[in-house]
């Protein structure tokens, strides 16, 4: 049966994998992002800023109308900006705290009311490891995913009784335009990954299809690492 | 739109969100404890009654809200 699926962030790396996932299941899959590029599988795209709450409303309430009520959303859109934080400035603080947290609230709550009233869905949040490890020069990113995890909690619990359930994945260290410029810290990283290297945006996938299948029905508020071992224990 | 006509709509919204018999819809009748509403449930009706009748509730406004009549005079007064 033909989900109908609201994928951000979805023009490339692990959003362009998560939509791709869910167009091989045979999910009517919408991708956002900035671009308003998407996998060419989706039935549909749409421009959004995430961080303007109604550019969020109006493609979700588009998407809505097009295809009846959201069933899966993968909330993935997501920047960073590192820095060491005595040099951070308020604007690199600023961009990701909308992109990657106020952004998640507008997506979550815009696809919610349709959920609630259909009394299904499945809200899946794609946050980090790096607030569980603590990661340098990444103040705004880690205080952004860890509060991810905040909202999806809360979340959970105010739609748990229409069973919608609501989690987060954490990937570790994964390979894409994101992670490509990363530096020596980079090569650091690698080293600590128990299974000895990077993922990829597909490793990251499956567990977001996992998680918005039956078999994770009785899943909700987890947060869900995959990374390698790279937070093992945390 | 007359008081009679507004309560119709009214009561429709809250049959369907509720899922409750339309005799049970009286002025008096209290959401949570004669209609077995909970918060969500309420948030529903409140967002089917805002595109019913095309107004907006401020989330003030909804705290005094606990029976059916409450919530009728706060929507027919937006009319």
């Amino acid at each position: 049966m033909s989900r109908h699926v609201i994928v951000t962030g979805a023009s490339r790396g692990i959003g362009a994998a998560i939509a791709q996932h869910f167009i091989d299941l045979g999910d009517n899959v919408v991708g956002m992002s900035r671009s308003g590029t998407a996998p060419a599988g989706c039935v549909r795209s749409f421009a959004v800023d995430v961080s303007n709450s109604a550019s969020v409303n109006e493609a979700v309430k588009a998407s809505i109308e097009e295809l009846g009520p959201v069933e899966v959303c993968v909330v993935n859109a997501g920047v960073t900006r590192d820095g060491l934080a005595m040099r951070m400035t308020d604007e690199q603080w600023r961009e990701v705290m909308a992109t990657d947290l106020d952004g998640a609230f507008y997506t979550a709550r815009a696809t919610m009311a349709s959920m609630v009233r259909n009394r299904q869905g499945s809200i899946i949040f794609i946050g980090s490891i790096s607030p569980f490890i603590g990661v340098p020069g990444q103040a705004n990113y880690g205080a952004a995913k860890a509060g991810l995890v905040g909202l999806a909690r809360s979340l959970a619990q105010e739609v748990a009784s229409r069973s919608i359930t609501v989690n987060v994945v954490a990937p570790g260290l994964i390979e894409t335009d994101m992670t490509s410029d990363l530096g020596p810290s980079k090569d650091q990283m690698m080293a600590l990954i128990p299974m000895g290297r990077i993922g990829q945006p597909s490793d990251i996938a499956g567990v977001v299809g996992f998680l918005a299948s039956n078999h994770a029905r009785y899943i909700t508020g987890a947060v869900i690492a995959s990374d390698g071992g790279l937070a093992l224990g945390h | 739109m007359d008081r009679n006509e507004a309560f119709a709509k009214l009561t429709d919204n809250v049959v369907e969100v509720l899922a409750v018999e339309p005799s049970t819809v009286t002025m008096e009748a209290n959401f949570f404890d004669d209609l077995g509403a909970d918060s969500l449930d309420l948030v529903e009706l409140v967002m089917a009654l805002e595109e019913t009748f095309n107004v907006e509730v401020g989330e003030e406004e909804l705290k005094d809200i606990s029976t059916v009549g409450a919530a009728f005079e706060l929507i027919y007064a937006k009319l």
